[in-house]
């Protein structure tokens, strides 16, 4: 059975907003219609955005601005992009960078 | 005359609205999809809060300038979500920005250009800081603002700064969870800087007031406490950190956010070869201009929090002022009478600036005393212990005695980010690490491109 993954982002105002589905790691995961790729990821269980390259760990963004790039992922038919400034649409496939 | 304008924020809408007023159509780029700058940058569609709810006492300020913005951008060329990632300045030829939208490349030729490229957070690196669940304060600001999300359950606040104070009560306002407020700065320190002006006591009088409602709700905040630690594993756990007798202190927490401030975004004008300078105060690298935002590079404006750190408010005034003085400049008629009363309310706001960087000092010892193991460059993992041995006249390659030299060593700065996240830090440690004075490290210099390019992408030709 998966592990239970502690939510990284509380939704807490704003979202009546209409679902939208979407694959992270080949898991279907739901997330709302205006959530950036960050958010859709980590408000659900997607726990963290790409492990570092260094073998230092999980990263998850930290700007939130487009100015870090730490929270690269690979978008299906448009390859790396920022998490942070790429708005979810539905269906869309995501890995960890 | 072809003019352009670069960043759409506080400044940039303000240089267009006197463009636009003066006769011209400028192009102008940004590389957000709506505008308004970090600072009032609007949720996506399907959000529905109010400006006085998503950004608090400024609300109506947000208002207007999204009206301006909104009605400005049919007037002129809007190239929204464009980054412009080169730029070369007009000397006898007209100058070039190089751009990219959705993978596209364009260039385009300008006689004029004002750059608006606005700021972003200032941090020093502590251990832990790379752990998910670690934010930037102004990424903590967005994510409620934009997203409507907090960064966690229990999220912990450490920096200083106006910001670390307002994201605090707006998180608590809107139900988050909050661990603590740690604030470097002791209140002693703010109440010297501010407490003889008007403008400065409004803050401090700001400032005591967030900071009441703090306390009134149960949440730990100490002033002139240092963070030693973050926690935790795969996320963040505790923070470790001493209180302002020196007494070593934990809290639990599942989020921080971190923040010293804001610092310029000067990629472009450093390409463009707008001569620097260390602004002491604020210690800060700033682009040199004068006071109504002429750069020594022909054709070339600064405004804004790109140009130095002054606030969005003096974003406004910077960007009308750097739009008349272009005007003045390629010998049109400007608005004379504006321009004056532009110039004196910059003045008396640079006063009050001067106080604020007085009030929120940048901890310039916790960044060059941080552990040899605390990772410096994220991007790059470089540990601080890297760059030290680095600045050792023992090493392999010989003392590194700057940060380009220290960067072409080590690495650090060299990912990309390009050292915007951990140029400040660097410097201080190598500073430190050499015994001298953090000027004499200089600093990072810019690169083409000033952001990682979608790749593969087609270069034209003539690029070089």
């Amino acid at each position: 059975m998966r592990q239970e993954v502690a939510l990284r982002l509380v939704r807490l105002v704003d979202q009546d907003r209409p679902e939208i589905s979407f694959t992270f790691e080949d898991r279907a995961m739901t997330a709302r219609q205006g959530d950036t790729l960050l958010t859709a990821i980590l408000a659900g269980d997607g726990a963290f955005l790409r492990e570092s390259e260094f073998g230092d760990g999980h990263r998850a963004g930290f700007c939130l601005m487009g100015a870090c790039q730490d929270c690269r992922v690979v978008l299906e038919g448009s390859g790396r992009v920022r998490a942070c400034t790429t708005l979810l649409q539905p269906g869309m496939r995501v890995r960890r960078a | 005359m072809r003019v352009a304008v670069v960043g759409a924020g506080p400044a940039g809408v303000r240089a267009v609205e006197q463009l636009v007023r003066a006769g011209l159509r400028p192009v102008w780029i940004d590389e957000a999809p709506d505008g308004g700058g970090r600072i009032y940058q609007r949720p996506p569609a399907g959000f529905h809060r109010t400006p006085k709810a998503l950004y608090g006492w400024e609300g109506g300020r947000a208002a207007a300038l999204h009206a301006t913005l909104d009605a400005l951008k049919p007037q002129v060329d809007w190239r929204p979500e464009t980054l412009v990632w080169n730029i070369q300045p007009g000397l006898l030829d007209p100058g070039r920005l190089d751009t990219v939208r959705d993978g596209a490349v364009e260039q385009l030729g300008f006689d004029a250009a004002i750059l608006c490229t606005g700021a972003m957070d200032r941090v020093i690196p502590i251990p832990g800081w790379t752990l998910p669940g670690v934010t930037a304060m102004g990424a903590a600001q967005i994510a409620l603002k934009t997203q409507g999300c907090a960064i966690g359950r229990r999220v912990a606040f450490v920096g200083s700064g106006p910001l670390l104070w307002l994201v605090a009560y707006q998180y608590m306002k809107s139900g988050a969870g909050i661990a603590a407020v740690i604030d470097t700065t002791p209140w002693r320190t703010k109440l010297h800087a501010l407490a003889g002006l008007r403008d400065g006591a409004a803050t401090l009088a700001k400032g005591a007031w967030y900071v009441a409602r703090l306390r009134a709700a149960g949440i730990l905040v100490r002033e002139g406490a240092t963070p030693i630690a973050i926690e935790g594993e795969d996320g963040v756990t505790g923070l470790r950190w001493r209180d302002a007798s020196g007494v070593e202190q934990r809290l639990d927490c599942d989020a921080l956010a971190l923040g010293w401030g804001v610092r310029p975004e000067t990629q472009l004008a450093d390409l463009a070869g707008v001569p620097m300078r260390f602004d002491a105060p604020s210690h800060l690298w700033v682009p040199q201009r004068d006071a109504a935002g002429r750069s020594a590079v022909p054709g070339l404006y600064l405004a804004g929090d790109g140009a130095g750190i002054g606030g969005a408010d003096v974003a406004e005034m910077a960007g009308a002022r750097a739009a008349l003085a272009l005007q003045e400049d390629a010998g049109m008629k400007a608005d004379v009478e504006l321009a004056t009363r532009l110039d004196r309310r910059l003045h008396a706001q640079a006063r009050f600036r001067a106080a604020l960087d007085r009030a929120f000092p940048f901890p310039a010892r916790l960044a060059a005393t941080m552990p040899d193991a605390t990772i410096l460059c994220r991007c790059e993992a470089v540990r601080a212990g890297e760059l030290r041995q680095a600045a050792r006249a023992d090493a392999a390659t010989g003392a590194a005695p700057e940060v380009n030299r220290a960067k072409a060593f080590t690495r650090i700065g060299m990912g990309r980010c390009q050292g915007r996240i951990c140029g400040a830090a660097a410097s201080a440690v190598l500073a430190d690490a050499l015994g001298c004075d953090v000027t004499e490290v200089g600093r990072l210099r810019g690169q083409a491109p000033v952001k990682p390019l979608p790749m593969p992408m087609p270069i034209p030709a003539g690029t070089p």
